[in-house]
């Protein structure tokens, strides 16, 4: 075990864990934010998407070891209240089916937008496209991303 | 008007009783510790009621008029956690703005019916939900009649408040709910004219959306207790092993482990339900926090060995190609295919297959158990509380009253969560553990690994047209695992005078079950692509052949008990012909066509693909349903346009396979789902507005939408896709 101070939506959050431990589980078990999901382990489904220095990336293959400098924002961190443009967009689209991955989509789309605030189809495809939905909602994920774009 | 008898309703109907303080609501679910912050953010701006009312086992109401409706069955991404309250409120008549939804706990004395599965949750609530609205409302309108002294007659209610046109007084159902208490339950009741609907059928938002989009801990795999462990399990690689030993003491020794123990749920794969359950034996790990368990887990060295054989999936492909070649078990004859087949002038004869499938849900299977020495509290994602009760009565000794199960947002089932055995195991593994509370969870690759797989089948069609190129008889002879694929008295049934239905089925050891519209997820595709090539055959437009073979079904129907309306499916059909422009050629657009009805509603489906770097691009696909009243527009298409985007992923590229008895695939690095730049650019979908009761939607836009797709491909290719997954016949075509 090993203690590491984190910068996480703004704030410095202290663990215990063991150096090897995913960011994923650090939010989820110690810090008790569960809006980071757990879908596949191995960064393949981007449900566990967080922005690491405004990048998106899959916290379920990030050793909290490697993050001790670095501006952690999650789901929580968004907005207060659910007022980014994106997930302003999502609720506008009505884009939920079961809801499970869409907090890992937001973060992408979130990412993407603050990185190219006027992406084409295709760049929305291409950076959306870590992201699995089983429900299949991606048409309304992209109208939504596209939305949101607008809403600067 | 239409008059409903409420005595069906009685006991879901309890005593009004006036409950205490504005406190009540927030402390009333399981879920309390997370559900505080959803709830102030939804009644964001909602001021909240001193005092609450609970009306029955639906509704309570708040002394200032805010109004929570409790929706009784678990959610699963299907919309009922909106639609459901929608039928109550609609007939108790309240603001939409004011209302505040609960998820139910599982509770067969107030409510009935809570399971997600079928596509039967709105057609099964629509009358008994709406009673329910309408009987409270009665209710109110006879407290108000006796304290205003008129008849109830001369009054009226809309948004929550009851009116007195005479007089001109008016009054909110807040301030009369307490004296309702006094108020017999009407014999019955009358429904709302569906002219009159003010809240069925507009599209209504999510009623989690918010709390979906804020990351806010709804579903099982976020529930979280004091003092409770984290387990998981490891089962035998193969599916017909057995433990013999594992490295014990060494995980039981690792960082944060508490427990380590071996679970037994053969008992689950007795009776009918020895397909479904495989008898397993596995060890549970639990500890402390989730990546501890997951290191031990790592780190278990254990000996299995072979019980009842490994299987293969050449086996399963030989096995039902043999069954195909044998004698069948016919299921239905009308008149004499034999002879139809013998002067026909063309026969066509096709084979169609596909594979064993996973259900992936997003979130691996879990669930919350707090087993004591006489009670036992469970908290997670489940389809089927009700049953699994039954199921943890037996495995814990236990009398089901004694068992709480409360349902959380599941993120995802397709049939899946109908299995409670992961419930199961979490109650065995509290049991086992001296009643400590423990939450287990699946990795990726034990759900996708031990699964109740939808199993592999195969069907063969043949089809007879005369001279004049109609189809005078048709034989579909299917197989499957633990069952075959056929409907006997479906379409095609009916619709030609010499018909011949058959299935048979495979024994295995590899656990199956109900996979997203069950045996309907292979045989539309099979059946539509056949119908295809049965209409290039003839020389007729496929969607003019369907539409020959409706009349024929409609006005002459061949043989009883066909099991669908033929004017209903002509309808869908003739609407997406409309709507997509069906006839005009489109230079480098590549048309395909399906219908299909199951879960009581009818679906046709178009679908263009144009052809980018040599390889298909669904640029747009539209569908026209006929599920009678859509109860929310919103909710309603998400339904179809999921179906459809779950359809082409798997049709495209699902497929689990096997061998020696271990799953070939087990996580999504092996396993291809559809992602984002597979899903069509459009989808565009059209109901049919008739008025009828309400039909299923959660399953019923997936079915055809592989037919769609293997016609659409064939003429983007010139090349007939029969055997799923498509894409290795597309990766064959591109060398």
């Amino acid at each position: 075990m090993a203690k590491y101070t984190l910068n996480i939506n703004g704030q410095q959050r202290e663990v215990d864990v063991a150096p090897d431990t995913p960011l994923l589980w650090v939010l989820r078990d110690e810090l008790k934010m569960k809006g980071t999901k757990f879908g596949c382990g191995i960064a393949m489904c981007g449900a566990c998407t967080v922005h690491i220095d405004d990048t998106a990336m899959r916290s379920c293959s990030l050793p909290v070891s490697n993050l001790a400098d670095q501006k952690i924002t999650t789901i929580e961190g968004l907005s207060e209240n659910g007022t980014h443009p994106v997930q302003k967009a999502w609720i506008e689209h009505d884009v939920a089916q079961c809801g499970y991955c869409q907090s890992g989509q937001i973060m992408s789309a979130a990412a993407l937008l603050k990185d190219n605030p006027s992406p084409s189809d295709q760049q929305i495809t291409t950076m959306m496209n870590g992201n699995i939905c089983r429900c299949g909602t991606y048409t309304r994920i992209k109208a939504a991303v596209k939305t949101a774009s607008k809403m600067g | 008007m239409t008059l409903i008898k409420t005595s069906h309703n009685r006991r879901s109907f309890l005593k009004i009783s006036s409950a205490a303080g504005g406190g009540l609501l927030l402390g009333f679910s399981a879920l309390a510790g997370c559900k505080r912050e959803v709830l102030e953010e939804e009644i964001v701006n909602l001021v909240l009621p001193e005092k609450w009312f609970e009306m029955s086992g639906f509704i309570k109401i708040g002394d200032n008029g805010v109004v929570t409706i409790m929706s009784p069955n678990p959610e699963i991404g299907q919309n009922i956690k909106t639609s459901m309250p929608m039928l109550v409120a609609e007939e108790l008549d309240v603001d939409w703005e004011k209302v505040v939804v609960e998820q139910a706990g599982f509770d067969n004395k107030k409510y009935t019916r809570q399971v997600a599965g079928g596509s039967q949750s709105i057609r099964k609530g629509w009358e008994s939900l709406r009673t329910a609205g309408a009987t409270v409302r009665q209710v109110l309108l006879e407290a108000a009649a006796k304290k205003w002294e008129v008849s109830a007659g001369e009054l009226t209610t809309s948004m929550g408040n009851i009116h007195h046109e005479a007089s001109g007084k008016t009054m909110s159902y807040g301030e009369i709910a307490s004296a309702a208490a006094e108020i017999e339950i009407p014999k019955e009741v009358k429904l709302k004219d569906p002219k009159d609907f003010k809240i069925i059928g507009t599209p209504i938002a999510n009623v989690d959306g918010r709390g979906i989009v804020t990351g806010k801990p709804l579903f099982g795999m976020d529930y979280e207790e004091e003092g409770m462990l984290i387990a998981m399990v490891e089962n035998a690689p193969a599916f017909g092993s057995k433990l013999n030993g594992f490295n014990k003491d060494e995980i039981k020794s690792m960082p944060g482990i508490t427990d380590v123990v071996e679970l037994n749920t053969d008992f689950l794969a007795s009776g009918r339900m020895a397909n479904t359950f495989a008898k397993r034996s596995m060890i549970a790990i639990v500890g402390e926090s989730t990546w501890q368990v997951m290191k031990a887990k790592k780190a278990l060295k254990a000996d299995w060995s072979t019980v009842s054989g490994g299987e293969n999936s050449s086996d399963h492909e030989r096995g039902l190609t043999d069954l195909l070649n044998k004698s069948p078990k016919v299921s239905r004859k009308d008149g004499n295919p034999e002879k139809a087949f013998a002067e026909a002038a063309q026969v066509i004869e096709k084979t169609y297959s596909a594979p064993f499938l996973p259900h992936n849900t997003m979130a691996p299977m879990n669930f919350f158990a707090h087993v004591s020495t006489d009670k036992a509290r469970f908290v997670g994602p489940i389809q089927t509380p009700e049953w699994t009760v039954s199921f943890l009565s037996e495995a814990l000794d236990m009398p089901k009253e004694n068992i709480d199960i409360m349902m959380t947002r599941m993120g995802g089932g397709f049939g899946r969560r109908l299995y409670g055995n992961f419930a199961v195991e979490a109650g065995l593994i509290s049991k086992q553990i001296g009643g400590k509370p423990v939450k287990l969870i699946y990795s990726r690759e034990d759900d996708m690994t031990n699964g109740t797989y939808r199993p592999a089948y195969k069907v063969k069609y043949r089809a007879a047209l005369d001279a004049d190129n109609t189809l005078t008889a048709l034989a579909i002879q299917g197989a499957g695992i633990h069952g075959g694929p056929v409907w006997a008295d479906r379409f095609p049934a009916g619709s030609v005078d010499n018909y011949l239905a058959a299935d048979s089925s495979m024994d295995s050891n590899i656990s199956t079950g109900a996979w997203r519209a069950p045996k309907s997820n292979f045989i539309a595709g099979a059946e539509q692509s056949f119908l295809d090539e049965v209409a290039e055959a003839a020389g007729k437009d496929p969607i003019d052949f369907r539409l020959e073979l409706f009349d024929k079904a409609k006005n002459n129907p061949a043989g009883k008990d066909n099991d669908y309306d033929p004017e209903r499916y002509a309808g869908v059909l003739k609407l997406v012909k409309e709507k997509s422009g069906w006839g005009s050629e489109m230079s480098g657009v590549h048309r395909g066509v399906a219908a299909y009805y199951c879960h009581n509603s009818y679906v046709a489906q178009v679908m263009d693909i144009s052809m980018v770097d040599g390889y298909p691009k669904i640029q747009k696909v539209w569908c026209a349903v006929d599920c009678g009243v859509v109860v929310n527009p919103t909710g309603a298409k998400n339904q179809i346009e999921g179906g459809v985007i779950d359809g082409i992923g798997t049709a495209m590229y699902g497929g689990l396979t096997f061998e020696n008895g271990v799953a070939q695939q087990s996580n999504f690095n092996s396993y291809q789902m559809i992602r984002h730049n597979d899903a069509p650019v459009e989808i565009e979908t059209f109901f049919v507005d008739n008025g009828i009761d309400p039909t299923g939607l959660g399953e019923p836009g997936l079915p055809p939408i592989m037919g769609a797709l293997a016609n659409a491909l064939y003429k983007a290719t010139n090349k007939r896709f029969y055997n799923q997954p498509f894409n290795d016949g597309i990766e064959d075509l591109l060398g």
